[in-house]
Parts: C-alpha cells; sequence; structure tokens
C-alpha cells in the first residue's frame, strides 16, 4: 500500500475553469490486479538478499517435509565407526557413537524447524490473543496482565527456561510449553502496542458508535491492520526460539537423543574441533550443523527486513 | 550592522528546481519557479498542502532538507551564490544575516537548554554581539515582542512556557542577530485564533521596526494579508501568480486564486424553528470522573437546521459530541432525543437509537479502515441497521455513492486510492447509509485545501436541503460557521457562552468572549490588524 | 518533592517489587516439583525416614508463606540453603552449601563479563555513531549487513570459529578457559580471551544497532535541523544540541546489552568450560539441584532488573522536562 499516484485534489477541477466534479478529483487510479500478479511483481522488485533468503527457507523447508526421502541413513542408525572420515558411504562421516552425520543433519532440520515453529505458534496464539483483548479493553484487565508480564520478563528468557526446565524435566512438550510462555510475553507486548495504536483510531470509533460487538470489531477491524508487523514479528519471533531451542539443546537440557537435533549435534562433536590442523574435515563437522542454524536465521531476517521496508516504508531500521 | 536600504534586491532565485525522494524515486517538488525579493520587503509565500512553499522558502537560505536536492537554478543572497557556497560559507550567513522561524516551537527549541542561551546561541556563535550584549538586546527583544516578565522568562526551559510565548520567543532568537532576512515558516498554523493575533501582531511590528526582509510562508490568505507587501501563490511546486497584497486581494487573475475565496462566497440563508430534535439539558461530564471538562452546559438543536458550535481546543466542543453520542456519559444532565431522555452510555442505547446519530470526523484518513473497499464501508451500516442483504446492499451503496456524487466505479476502491475531499465523501455517504436523523460533523472541513471544503460544505446543504438531516457543526473555523450554520453556540473553558440564531451572534452587541474571538479571526482586509490593534487599544 | 526524586523513588520501588515478585516466582518452583522429588534426589533406596527428615529440613510441613519468609530472610543474609547433590539414601550427607559453589564461580562470572563490557561498550558507542553519522555510506552499509549476520548467529558458532582460527589452527590462545583462584590477573586475562571477544562480537553487533538508530531518531529532531538553520557548527550540533538528549537512549541500550551480557555469559561459558555461575547453573539444571539453580536464578534476575533500574534512573536525572518543572 503507497500513494504511488498521490491523488490531487482538483486537479482537474483547475482544467474545467469553475465546473467542479467530485469524481474526477482524482487523475490516475491504480489498475487492479490480482494477488499472484501484485505477490510476483512484488518478488520483481526485490532485493538480491531478500531472494537470498527466500531460497534459503524454501530449500529448508522442502528438506524437512522430505527428510525421510533424501536422508541416506536412518535418524538413530548406528554404524561400527565412530568419528568416521568424510566421503564414501558417509558424506560429513559419523559422530561419536557412529551415526551418519549427513543424515541426522537432514532430520535435524525437520525436528528443530517443527519444534521451533510450534513453539512460536503456540506463543503467538497465547501473547496475541491476550495482546488484542488487553489492547481493546483497557482496564483492570489491561493492568493485571501488562503488570504480571512486566515481571515475567524481568527474569532473562533463558534463564527463566532453564529454571522451569529443571522442574519440568527436558521433554519436546515441556520445552514447547515452557519457551512458548516465555516468548508470548514478548508477543503481548507487540500486539497491544500496535492494537492500542489502531483502537484509537476514529474507524475503530466508529464501529463502536454504530454498535458493532467485540468480536466484529477484533476480526474485522483490528486484526486486519495489525497483521504486517505481526507477520514480521512472527519472523523474528521464530528466529529467537529457534536460536533459544538450539542453545538449550547445546547446553544438553533441550531436545533429548536419540532425536536429531543441530544444537547437540554440535555438543557431541565438539571436541573434533581440536583436531583442525590434522584432519580439517573432523573439525567442520561439528560447524555443520552450526552453520546450518546460522543460514536460516540470516535468510529469515532478510526476509523480514524486506517486508517491514515494504509494509512499513521506513528507511532505517530500528 | 549591515545598512539598510529599501530598494536594493537581497534575494533573487532563478528557475528553481528541487526534486524530493519518496516511494523509492525522486519527485519534483519545486519545478521552476523565480523569486526576487527587496530589502526590508515582506513577502508572502502562500499555497495549499503538498505546493512546496516550505520547500522553496528554505531554498532561499540555500538549504535543502534531507530526502531532497536541488537540481537547477540558482539562489543569490545579496552577491553571494548560495548555490555554490560551501557548507561553512552558508554556516556563517545562518543564524547572523539570514534567520528562520519553525512552525511548531514547541519541537524546534531543543528541551535541554534555557531560552535565552538558545536566543542568543547563533548571535554569540558568530561574534556578532558579545554574550553579554546579546542577552541584554534579548531581555529588549522580549520586551517588544511583549512578552510577561521579559526579564526572567529567558532563564525557563521551552516545555515551561506556553506556545504562543514559545513561537515570539522563537521570533526574538531569529531577530536577535539583525539579519537581513527571516523565513517564517507557518508560525501561527499551530496557535489557536485569540493566541495567533497576538503573536501576529509582535512578528509585524518587529519585523517593520528593524526593517528586516521577510519571507511569510502560510496556507491562510488572511493571515498573510496583514504582513506581506506582496504574495506569490504556489501550486504543485509551480507559480500561480504574483502580486501586490491589496491588488492580489481585489483583483486576483488566475482561477486558482479566486477559488481560494470560494468558502467565504457560500453563505446559507438563516432558517430558524422551534421543533427541536435533540436538546442537551445541564450536563456536567469529567473524564477519569475527575477533569471536569463540561460545565452546565445547555444546548437545542432544532430539526433540519444547523447548529454550529465554536470554540477553541479546550473549549469542550468536541466532548459536548462525545456525549452526544454516548462515548462520555455525563456525569449529570440529561440528553433528550425526540423529546426523551437518551441513555447515557453507548451500551445501554438500542441499535435504533443508534441509528438516527451519525458522526462524521475531521480526518477522513484515520476514520476509515484501510483495509476495507468503499463498498464494504457503506455497505456495513446498511446490513447492520437495516438488516439489508446481498444484492439489495449493494443496489443501496451504488444509490448513496451517486448521492454524493460518485459513481459506482468507486465501489471496489481501498481509502488509500482516494482523494482527500472523496475520503470525507465516503465517510457522509457512510453515516447518510444509515438514515440518520441527526449527523454530528467534528471539525470535518478543517483537514482539507480551500477549494474542496467548498465542495463538501455544498454537498452538506444540499443533503439537508433534499433529505431533512439536522447538523451540529463543530468547528473552530468562523468562515465555515458564516457558511452553513443557522444557529451558533459559542463555548469556552467548557462553558456555553450563548446560542443564538447566526444573525443575533454575530452581530453585536458581544459578550467578552464572543467578542475578543470574533474580531481575532482575521479578515481578507490588509488594514484588518492595524484596525483591531488601534480598537483593543482604544477599547 | 522534587520531581526527579519522586519519579526515581517511584522507579526504586517498582524495582523492589518487581524483586518480590521474582523473588516469589523462583521461590515456587521448588512447589511446583512433583510429590516423589524426594525419592528422585535420595534415591530409590532411601527410607521413609530419611525423605521424613529431607523434607523437614526443607520445611515442607510448615505453610509456604511461612517458609518463603523463611528462605527471603535467610537469602538476605547470603544463605541460600544447601544443595541437593551429594546426599544418599542411607541419610549420609555430604551436600555442600549453596553459596560456597555460587560464591567463587560468581566472582569468575563478573570478571568475564566486565572484561566484554570494558571492550565492547566503548567499541559499540563509536561504532554505532559514526554509523549514525555517515549514514548511507558504504562503511554504514558494510557495518550493517556484517552485525545483522552476527546477531543472527548463535553465540556457540562465533566461539567454535573463533577456537578454530585461534586456538586450533594458530595456537595463540586456549581453547579452554580454565581458571583459578590463585592465577595471576595477566595469565587470567589471557586465558579468557576467547570466551570475552565471543561475547564482545555479539554485544557489539547488538548494541551497535540500537546505538545507530537512537542516534538517527534523535537527529530527526526538529531542534536539531533548527540548530542547523542556526548556523552552528556540525561538532556543535551534537555536542551541544543531540548529546544533551542522548544520555536516555544511549544509556538504555548499554544497560540492554550489559543485561543481555549476562545472560549471553551462559552458553559461552560452557563452550570454553570456564568455571562461571552460568557453567554451575546448566549442570545444576542437568541434575535437577533445586537450591542451586533457584540461586542463580535469583542472582541473574537480580543483575538483570538492577541493570535496567539504573538505565531507567539515568534517563529520568538526565529529562530536562523533569529536571526543570514548570
Amino acid at each position: 500500500m503507497s500513494g504511488k499516484n498521490k491523488p490531487q485534489d482538483g486537479l482537474a477541477a483547475e482544467a474545467a475553469g469553475e465546473g467542479y466534479s467530485a469524481a474526477a478529483e482524482v487523475g490516475a487510479v491504480r489498475k487492479r490486479r490480482t494477488r499472484s500478479e501484485r505477490i510476483w511483481i512484488e518478488l520483481k522488485k526485490a532485493p538480491l538478499t531478500a531472494w537470498f533468503g527466500l531460497i534459503v527457507i524454501t530449500v529448508y523447508c522442502l528438506v524437512a517435509l522430505f527428510a525421510p526421502i533424501i536422508a541416506p541413513h536412518g535418524e538413530a542408525e548406528v554404524f561400527p565407526a565412530p568419528y568416521a572420515p568424510w566421503g564414501g558411504d558417509h558424506v560429513f562421516g559419523t559422530d561419536q557413537i557412529g551415526r551418519d552425520v549427513f543424515s541426522r543433519l537432514i532430520y535435524g532440520a525437520r525436528n528443530t524447524m517443527g519444534i521451533a515453529l510450534a513453539t512460536t505458534l503456540l506463543s503467538f496464539f497465547i501473547g496475541g490473543g491476550l495482546g488484542l483483548v488487553a489492547a481493546i479493553n483497557r482496564s483492570w484487565l489491561d493492568q493485571f496482565i501488562s503488570r504480571a508480564v512486566d515481571v515475567l520478563m524481568a527474569i532473562p528468557s533463558l534463564i527463566f527456561a532453564l529454571m522451569l526446565l529443571s522442574i519440568f524435566g527436558s521433554t519436546v512438550w515441556s520445552l514447547i510449553g515452557i519457551i512458548a510462555v516465555l516468548d508470548s510475553t514478548r508477543v503481548f507486548r507487540l500486539t497491544r502496542s500496535v492494537a492500542v495504536n489502531v483502537v484509537v483510531m476514529d474507524y475503530v470509533e466508529a464501529a463502536r458508535l454504530r454498535g458493532e460487538g467485540l468480536g466484529w470489531i477484533m476480526r474485522r477491524e483490528i486484526l486486519p491492520n495489525i497483521m504486517p508487523p505481526l507477520v514480521a514479528e512472527f519472523g523474528l519471533r521464530f528466529c529467537f526460539v529457534f536460536l533459544t531451542i538450539a542453545a538449550l539443546s547445546f547446553l544438553g537440557v533441550g531436545i533429548q537423543p536419540p532425536t536429531a537435533d543441530w544444537g547437540s549435534m554440535v555438543r557431541d562433536n565438539a571436541s573434533l574441533i581440536q583436531f583442525a590442523q590434522y584432519d580439517m574435515t573432523a573439525a567442520m563437522t561439528p560447524l555443520l550443523p552450526a552453520a546450518a542454524i546460522a543460514l536460516l536465521t540470516i535468510a529469515v531476517n532478510f526476509v523480514v527486513d524486506w517486508f517491514l521496508h515494504k509494509t512499513s516504508g521506513l528507511r532505517d531500521d530500528h | 550592522m549591515t545598512t539598510k536600504k529599501k530598494g536594493d534586491v537581497l534575494v533573487e532565485m532563478r528557475d528553481i528546481r528541487i526534486d524530493g525522494f519518496s516511494d523509492e524515486r525522486w519527485h519534483q517538488i519545486i519545478k521552476g519557479v523565480d523569486l526576487t525579493l527587496h530589502r526590508g520587503e515582506v513577502m508572502g509565500l502562500i499555497g495549499e498542502s503538498g505546493a512546496g512553499k516550505s520547500t522553496l522558502g528554505k531554498a532561499a537560505m540555500g538549504y535543502t532538507q534531507p530526502g531532497c536536492k536541488l537540481v537547477g537554478g540558482t539562489i543569490m543572497f545579496d552577491g553571494i551564490d548560495l548555490v555554490k557556497a560551501s557548507e561553512a560559507e552558508k554556516r556563517k550567513l545562518w543564524g547572523s544575516r539570514i534567520a528562520y522561524v519553525a512552525q511548531s516551537a514547541a519541537a524546534a527549541f531543543n528541551p535541554a537548554h534555557r531560552l535565552i542561551d538558545q536566543t542568543v546561541e547563533a548571535t554569540v556563535g558568530h561574534h556578532v554581539q558579545s554574550g553579554e550584549e546579546a542577552r541584554a538586546d534579548a531581555v529588549e527583544l522580549y520586551k517588544a515582542l511583549q512578552l510577561p516578565s521579559p526579564e526572567t522568562i529567558g532563564g525557563r526551559y521551552p516545555h515551561q512556557v506556553s506556545g504562543g510565548q514559545l513561537q515570539r520567543v522563537m521570533t526574538a532568537m531569529a531577530m536577535s542577530p539583525r539579519p537581513d532576512l527571516i523565513i517564517f515558516d507557518e508560525p501561527t498554523t499551530a496557535l489557536d485564533v485569540t493566541t495567533q493575533v497576538e503573536v501576529l501582531v509582535a512578528m509585524r511590528n518587529i519585523v517593520e521596526q528593524f526593517n528586516t526582509a521577510a519571507i511569510y510562508i502560510t496556507h491562510d490568505l488572511a493571515v498573510v494579508a496583514q504582513m506581506a507587501d506582496f504574495i506569490k501563490v504556489l501550486r504543485y511546486g509551480e507559480e500561480v501568480e504574483e502580486a501586490e497584497t491589496r491588488k492580489m486581494l481585489s483583483k486576483p487573475e488566475m482561477p486558482y486564486t479566486k477559488s481560494l475565496w470560494a468558502v467565504r462566497s457560500i453563505e446559507k440563508q438563516e432558517d430558524i424553528s422551534d421543533d427541536i430534535a435533540l436538546e442537551i439539558r445541564n450536563v456536567d461530564a469529567a473524564y477519569g470522573g475527575t477533569v471536569k471538562v463540561l460545565h452546565d452546559v445547555s444546548i437545542r438543536i432544532p430539526r433540519g437546521r444547523t447548529v454550529a458550535v465554536v470554540g477553541e481546543s479546550g473549549s469542550g466542543k468536541s466532548t459536548t459530541a462525545r456525549v452526544i453520542t454516548g462515548l462520555l456519559p455525563p456525569s449529570s444532565g440529561e440528553v433528550l432525543f425526540n423529546g426523551t431522555p437518551l441513555p447515557g452510555a453507548l451500551k445501554d442505547r438500542n441499535r435504533d437509537q443508534l441509528r438516527r446519530i451519525q458522526m462524521i470526523y475531521q480526518m477522513a484518513d484515520t476514520a476509515m479502515n484501510p483495509r476495507q473497499t468503499v463498498g464494504e464501508i457503506i455497505g456495513r451500516p446498511v446490513e447492520f441497521y437495516l438488516g439489508k442483504r446481498g444484492k439489495a446492499v449493494e443496489e443501496r451503496v451504488i444509490e448513496l455513492l451517486k448521492l454524493i456524487e460518485l459513481d459506482e466505479s468507486f465501489i471496489d476502491r481501498l481509502p488509500s486510492e482516494l482523494s482527500g475531499g472523496q475520503k470525507q465523501r465516503i465517510c457522509i455517504a457512510r453515516a447518510l447509509a444509515a438514515e440518520p436523523e441527526l449527523i454530528i460533523c467534528d471539525e470535518v472541513t478543517s483537514a482539507l485545501d480551500q477549494i474542496v471544503q467548498e465542495g463538501i460544505l455544498k454537498l452538506l446543504l444540499r443533503l439537508q436541503k433534499e433529505l431533512g438531516i439536522t447538523y451540529l457543526f463543530i468547528t473552530h473555523d468562523i468562515a465555515t460557521v458564516k457558511a452553513i450554520s443557522d444557529e451558533i453556540v459559542v463555548m469556552f473553558q467548557g462553558k456555553v457562552v450563548e446560542q443564538g440564531p447566526k444573525s443575533e451572534i454575530l452581530s453585536p452587541p458581544h459578550p467578552d468572549y464572543t467578542e475578543l474571538l470574533l474580531s481575532s479571526v482575521p479578515e481578507m482586509d490588509p488594514d484588518w490588524l492595524d484596525g483591531l490593534v488601534g480598537s483593543r487599544a482604544a477599547g | 518533592m522534587h520531581p526527579v526524586l519522586a519519579t526515581v523513588l517511584q522507579r526504586l520501588g517498582l524495582g523492589v517489587v518487581t524483586l518480590f515478585f521474582v523473588s516469589l516466582i523462583i521461590f515456587s518452583s521448588i512447589e511446583m516439583l512433583p510429590g516423589d522429588f524426594g525419592e528422585a534426589v535420595l534415591g530409590q533406596a532411601a527410607t521413609e525416614e530419611t525423605v521424613a527428615a529431607f523434607r523437614r529440613e526443607l520445611g515442607l510441613d510448615k505453610p509456604a508463606w511461612l517458609r518463603y519468609v523463611d528462605w527471603i530472610a535467610s537469602v538476605a543474609q547470603g544463605d541460600f540453603g544447601t544443595s541437593f547433590s551429594g546426599r544418599a539414601s542411607s541419610g549420609v550427607d555430604r551436600s555442600r552449601e549453596v553459596i560456597d559453589l555460587v560464591a567463587p564461580r560468581l566472582w569468575n562470572t563478573l570478571f568475564l563479563a566486565a572484561y566484554a563490557a570494558v571492550i565492547s561498550v566503548p567499541l559499540a558507542l563509536f561504532l554505532g555513531i559514526t554509523a549514525a553519522l555517515y549514514r548511507n555510506s558504504f562503511y554504514d552499509r558494510f557495518v550493517n549487513a556484517a552485525t545483522l549476520t552476527t546477531i543472527s548467529t548463535p553465540e556457540f558458532f562465533v566461539a567454535y570459529i573463533l577456537i578454530l582460527l585461534l586456538a586450533s589452527l594458530n595456537p595463540w590462545f586456549p581453547s579452554l578457559a580454565n581458571v583459578t583462584a590463585d592465577m595471576p590477573l595477566w595469565e587470567r586475562i589471557y586465558r579468557t580471551s576467547l570466551p570475552a571477544l565471543t561475547l564482545t562480537l555479539v554485544i557489539v553487533a547488538h548494541m551497535m544497532r540500537m546505538t545507530r538508530a537512537a542516534i538517527i531518531s534523535l537527529l530527526a529532531s526538529p531542534y536539531i535541523e533548527m540548530a542547523k538553520l542556526k548556523g552552528v557548527s556540525a561538532s556543535q550540533v551534537i555536542l551541544k544540541h543531540a548529546l544533551p538528549n542522548a544520555w536516555a537512549p544511549i544509556a538504555t541500550v548499554i544497560a540492554f546489552n550489559l543485561a543481555y551480557l549476562v545472560v549471553g555469559v551462559v552458553v559461552v561459558e560452557v563452550v570454553f568450560v570456564y568455571p562461571g555461575i552460568g557453567q554451575l547453573m546448566v549442570d545444576a539444571v542437568t541434575t535437577r539441584d533445586i537450591p542451586v539453580v533457584q540461586a542463580c536464578a535469583l542472582i541473574f534476575a537480580a543483575t538483570y532488573i538492577i541493570l535496567n533500574l539504573i538505565a531507567d534512573i539515568i534517563g529520568i536525572v538526565t529529562n530536562p522536562r523533569l529536571l526543570h518543572p514548570r
């Protein structure tokens, strides 16, 4: 949305001398295009970084979806030789108990991304819902949730997650639940602050004066107008959640073996780095999953950057 | 100090072209404008929003704001080529020989420094005067500008002083180095009309006293008439015409310049009625239960007529509208609609009561959901109140579009694809869709350019004639009041000063506040300010 | 009362309230443990008496609010209770006081954080301010792209690349930061170089971007344009007009990143096997040693809250609107 052809009042009226017609006020109107046409046009104008990001994300998603077909070996299949060198049957060698690193990288895409995605969705469901309610309500409920969120955010989220994991144990479900709840505080803050700006708009007041119910106002007046920042935030939160889970797994309290996961793969093979002078490829083995994590978050960040630029028209990021 | 002699050319700009960067490409903002200003002359630069008047004004200093670039033309200031001049050379001129007065004084003063330090900063920094001399002189300027307690006001910080006073301090700041040229960039636009008069008088006197040349930028022709020796009219970055002030006012040549008077040419024939549609009786209202904003307000609105509520910011006129719509339930008193009391709170009113009172807002931009099409925006009340569905809704929307002089091709457009005037028309159609008896118009024309205002006011008058709708018209603009109202309510500090037929309110004798308000509205007469100062001094 | 003092006191009060709630949450973590955790800690063979004695030691027979008061009172005196590890089903108790575990490691962590902060804060402010001043230049774009990449990268990735380059391929620095209490200062600095460098890289990226954004939004203020139009020189615009208003945003940026540093330390300590409080906490989480976890969480949270509080207060005392009330 932008004023590419800024309508100019009264241009035509002037041309006509004194005759004035409201319908003629606008000189040029943007041609209507279908949604897919518009998306394609935007994509063609997208910078190289955004293209790079989109391609990386697509490839990751395909790998995650078709992991069992692409992977040469099973996720937890153990081969006789631990720390086998690169090449041959095992493209990236085997790990400390003889599992194929390449296959585990592929399955790791599925597990790590899947868990991060589920967590982000859950945190948006919780944080976004409460944020909307708080923004519309603006009374004791808003006060209560906002203060509670302030307190929760006063504890660094990695520390909080570590503490809760020590209580509930490191299962996939507790991991998803704990991180989603902790992360939803940030989603709540953003949703609330964006929605508050929309709630004070005259068109929302107009809907209230018309007598519209809360559901209609939320769905039809507010939600469509807070979508762009929320979509961008979804990308950033996904990166953050993804990095948190990777960090927890790296620390050994996240996703537990034998499930393949990039964070724990770094930890398991970390000692190989010491042998860089003798076998460079072996030293690269722990860096592969770390690089896989970094590549995805960089890709998502590039796409979000482009999207924010598109929707806000801001030239300076904050 | 440089010797001044009226008549020498001070600023000479030839074929100025400036581009601005937006939407990822460069647009022409100024398309080849010439400008000549002699010493001691005041030029009025007028035009509507987006005409490029502010950009041109700053260019006269040799300054182009970030995101703009000068692509052609020459700027000579007293023999110095400002296009070729280095930044350091220009800096030497700015704040010593050329000064600038910004629109929003509250934002243009640095919150971290005292007013006096900011007043003399440039003067001392350019070694025009020593710190001591400059400070003593600043106090004299404060006196000349009639600031309260001129000796001590400089010790204050910007946030401790009112907007009108800040604007005068900024004028003192501009005058402090006794520049040859001052650029006034809409200095009174953000002020209330009664404050504006004080600032105008102060600025004009001091410019005359020191025989300073000035470029006065504004969109208000009546204001510029008081300040300028001659006027240049800009539109879309091009010059429309330039003439001596009196000639411009009495005999404008171009149709566009004539259209700037347009709104003043409408005048509704006053029509009085005793059939009351809505009555507000002894209403008190407060925000958050503590800040009382309305005191014993009573207003009667006759059916099929227009009642205009006038007052400055903080007078309670918009709050009155909130009480009527139910957004702010009154703490005492009642609102009667067709003789029966309306529930105070919005949630207690039934759908039919809501339908009968509709509202149109000042900013049509924010009054429409940017993600809904015109068809959805107008169609929703048709569905919601009248229970129509599908095809019937669409037919009604097309009917309504015709009523507001737009055709059915608009039905699929989004608000961002409409001009300012069209947006306000769609808002009117949305109100009409409910088939209301009363429409509250909250400053509906004040965000629009002159020529578009005229169209909207004419439309509202026609709809009243055809459909018999009652209007409550909230505005601060006396010209609009004259154009559209039957009755007038004057409000001040949350109280009704007086209510009566237009002819009565607008002709003397007036209560004190009405007198002050009406006399402060600038008139299209270069002698108006002098007359006013004379009569106020005498009275 | 002067409004600055009033606002500062109000913020301090708010900080205390927040700390109270945070301590409540951390305290209640032991309440959320499953009922049979006594057996889990002491082992399957624990007799009923030893379990009962253990529960009595934790005060589980008393009401929760009383236990909270006891707990907070002893925490205030530096007593965080006794570690769960080292206990046996037989009732033999070789566990250590939590404070003895935490204290030496806390000092190590603070040393590492301070080391990283001393390098990263001036560097980030310099990079951020220069990038803002030379906005959209090649320098700005380069710094921007580099920091965006660093931000998107997990800390352990940065750490291992540094190990690969500076410890493994070129053995200039030790890859393990095993420091001891009696080590001389220069040796300690040398051994903690890689962890400090890792933290610096991560923090500088965050901090530089935030500084840049804060300065840019400041430079867009109308009063900065006004100063330029008064012919004030570029350096004076920055020093006299921008800087007095920049303290609050800069303080916020520094505090935010120091707080981030405190958290980022956890992963870096594990990578370099550095004997800090983060490493201790991770170990305690793995063994579910709740008293140690509680102590670490409380220390991290308190540091975090206090840093943010300091930033808040700097923002208040440099705000001219509050300093010079109407």
